[in-house]
């Protein structure tokens, strides 16, 4: 590889003399400042065109983009040599909103509408105040009535109707809303003096860590209804639910326990020689420092339980992957699975992308300070 | 506060010397603990009466008996008559296979990429930038589906394609060629690996010399002797053949060489490429936290390029890497569960199996559990171990 023998910092074409064209002097110095350079430049330019080429050919100029209701046939003949988009038109609304009654989908709808504003005024950093708080009371409260309804006219939907990307951000929300706490109290408990209480906390963070998620999940759905007394039923959604907030506690605790111990010692002996109790030390003095230190990498956290909470569809829970997987079933269009799993993957990659973009800027503004 | 009236006198603890901080945290531990143990005792109460009314044995005896379900691809000899617990050594070893090939694969794709994002060529760093930022921001059991479909929607064998002569890909996997493996070239390779060992305490020993008289003793002579010439004097010795088997096509299969399952490979790519984007930042990372002032002092001290990376910057930059390389490497290894999804049957698949067959679903996942603490925790240890190796000491 040349590449590493150039290295990033190493002082380059910043004091050639500049002279000739900008765009020339561009192409000299960022794709051919050497021969190994230029002979990489051109045989990864090459690359890419093919790539490209053959990717427009297959993804627009022989895709079929739309074809009339349930026939796939348009998309059989150019099977092989063209995308066939027609798919997602047809399956659409099953992929986004699953079983949930066709005529009342807009509530679903709303209901993700609703979800990507609270995340929007949740990254406001001029909004980060108590009443932040009130809306994220409110906001799931809306949602639940929209989606169950059984009020205010709304018909009600059972939870075993519901699917698609409503299941997926309701699992990666209530997971961080309600992980969040759990990893607070866990990350304390872990630097805590008390010896019980210590392991205790280690215990929980090192046997959640330690094993998949999906082994937690089967937990949740195989083994959850003999541990619970005979009679007392809850549903799948709330017992998968109950297993990601389990395994987001356990990873949001030791983020927040390095944003602990990046607090200096001073801040707690001053609270301490304030004659502050251990709650009012932590909740005023201690926690806002830590979490402050770790917003970084409590983004990422978050990103990766969005990811991962498309796992519940190895318990069947109907998410938005498992919409996907369960709509491309259908014979006529069972060949198309890959036009689905990348409109999909293109849902996905806004979300977390949109996340990753923020920690990034939330980097920048932290690392300013 | 400054008054001149006389203090009260220390109120009498009522613990004596038993100051009241030390009460309060009993009273927490007491309560914390106190409600652990009850809600474990609720939920092993309901248990045990719930295994009771559906007339579940529990025990571990349901290993002994004929298992009964067919692998299709593994490591270990198996047949559908084997036990339960033969079923789940071979998924164990079928997890192993999956999980090591692909730290390894991971780890050199992921440090190729990550270098690359420092490349002074503008295009190659942003095709790396975009292979890290698309990777990581897909679902990998998203990926993993992606990839299954693609494996199954290669042509059949007989229509395999050809990249290279004697590799076939089609949707019965991807075909190498391969040589027959018995014990003679194991024995060839048990010399090599033994030479390891003896040229590691070897260069030990030389760079202690050195560190005495400053004057450099090459290694690579024992490096000849140990790797080449011995495993070469065995190979005579023992006749071994090492001709290479071509894979060929017969009929509707393919006959020889090595086969990699479709599934199989599919988590294989999966894993690697996903794993790779997250490494290659670990990389990256850990090569910027490398001072500028270390390259220059590097170039004025006139070492040559291999000396310098080799000596100055990847031991500073390690220290960096070797962490979150280990989180790195037990999340691929706990995330090859997902083999679950497209029919790879590792450790968690072979049972799931066993519990949708005997219903023993405390003890199925009790195993999981415990095969996965098990590798987490080795890997940690020897990651650990060689974590505090590299470690700055501070004097």
């Amino acid at each position: 590889m040349t590449a590493i023998t150039d290295m990033p910092d190493v002082p380059r074409a910043a004091r050639r003399p500049q002279i000739g064209n900008p765009v020339l002097r561009w192409l000299r110095t960022n794709l051919f400042s050497s021969i190994p350079n230029g002979i990489l430049t051109i045989v990864l330019l090459a690359v890419l065109a093919k790539g490209v080429i053959s990717f427009i050919q297959w993804g627009i100029a022989n895709a079929v983009w739309f074809t009339p209701a349930n026939d796939s046939s348009a998309c059989r003949a150019v099977r092989g040599l063209g995308a066939c988009w027609a798919i997602i038109p047809e399956k659409y609304r099953f992929i986004l909103f699953g079983t949930y009654p066709f005529d009342e989908q807009w509530r679903p709808a709303l209901s993700v509408l609703l979800f990507i504003a609270l995340f929007y005024l949740s990254t406001r950093r001029a909004l980060w105040r108590r009443e932040l708080v009130f809306v994220w009371i409110g906001a799931p409260g809306l949602i639940s009535v929209l989606m169950w309804g059984g009020v205010l006219g709304l018909s009600f939907v059972s939870q075993d109707r519901w699917g698609g990307l409503p299941v997926t951000l309701i699992l990666a929300t209530f997971g961080l809303a309600f992980g969040f706490p759990l990893g607070i109290l866990v990350a304390l408990g872990r630097r805590s003096k008390l010896p019980a209480i210590r392991s205790l906390s280690v215990l929980y963070v090192e046997l959640i860590r330690g094993v998949p998620l999906v082994s937690l999940l089967f937990m949740a759905s195989v083994m959850f209804p003999l541990f619970m007394p005979s009679g007392f039923n809850i549903d799948k959604l709330l017992r998968a639910q109950i297993a990601i907030i389990l395994f987001a506690g356990a990873y949001l605790a030791e983020v927040i326990r390095g944003g602990l111990q990046a607090v200096p010692r001073g801040q707690y002996e001053a609270a301490d020689a304030l004659g502050l109790s251990y709650w009012r030390k932590n909740r005023l003095i201690i926690l806002p420092q830590a979490i402050r230190h770790v917003i970084p990498p409590l983004v990422n956290t978050f990103i990766a339980f969005f990811k991962d909470t498309s796992l519940v569809l190895i318990i069947g829970i109907f998410d938005l992957l498992t919409t996907a997987k369960t709509a491309i079933i259908d014979p006529a269009w069972q060949q198309f699975s890959v036009e689905v799993y990348i409109f999909v993957a293109a849902i996905y990659f806004v979300f977390c992308f949109a996340m990753s973009r923020y920690s990034r800027s939330l980097e920048a503004h932290t690392g300013a300070r | 506060m400054t008054s001149d009236a006389p203090r009260p006198p220390p109120r009498r603890r009522f613990f004596g010397a038993f100051g009241r901080r030390e009460l309060k945290g009993l009273v927490w531990q007491v309560l914390v603990v106190g409600i652990a143990v009850a809600v474990i005792a609720f939920l092993w109460s309901n248990t045990v009466t719930n295994l009771s009314a559906r007339r579940i044995t529990t025990g571990f005896a349901f290993l002994g008996r004929e298992a009964g379900m067919p692998i299709a691809d593994s490591l270990l000899p198996y047949n559908p008559r084997d036990t339960y617990f033969w079923a789940f050594v071979v998924g164990v070893a079928n997890t192993l296979r999956v999980a090591v090939i692909g730290i390894v694969l991971a780890t050199i794709l992921g440090t190729l990429i990550g270098i690359s994002r420092l490349s002074s060529n503008w295009l190659l760093s942003r095709l790396a930038a975009v292979y890290v930022e698309t990777l990581r921001d897909i679902p990998l059991l998203l990926q993993l589906l992606f990839w299954y479909v693609l494996m199954q929607a290669l042509p059949a064998a007989r229509a395999a394609w050809r990249p290279v002569e004697g590799v076939f890909l089609s949707n019965r996997g991807l075909i190498l060629p391969a040589i027959p493996f018995g014990p003679p070239q194991l024995a060839v390779l048990g010399t090599a690996a033994l030479g390891c060992a003896v040229l590691y305490v070897i260069r030990r020993w030389l760079v202690a010399q050195q560190m005495r008289d400053g004057k450099p003793r090459p290694a690579w002579p024992f490096a000849v002797a140990l790797l080449i010439a011995l495993p070469a004097v065995v190979f005579v010795l023992l006749g071994v053949s090492w001709t290479i088997e071509w894979p060929e096509l017969r009929g509707f299969n393919f006959v020889g060489g090595l086969t990699l399952a479709p599934e199989y490979f599919a988590l294989l790519i999966a894993l690697v490429t996903y794993t790779s984007a997250f490494i290659a930042e670990i990389v990256r990372s850990g090569i910027q936290s490398v001072p500028r002032g270390q390259w220059d002092a590097a170039n004025a001290l006139g070492l040559r390029r291999s000396l310098m990376l080799r000596q100055i910057i990847l031991p500073q930059a390690l220290r960096v890497i070797v962490p979150p390389m280990t989180s790195q490497y037990l999340n691929l290894t706990k995330n090859s569960s997902l083999a679950v999804a497209i029919g790879y049957q590792d450790v968690v698949s072979i049972a799931n199996t066993t519990l949708n067959q005997t219903g023993q679903a405390i003890e199925a996942i009790a195993l999981i559990m415990a095969v996965f603490l098990t590798i987490s925790l080795g890997i940690s240890f020897f990651m650990n171990w060689y974590n505090a190796r590299i470690a700055l000491v501070e004097r």
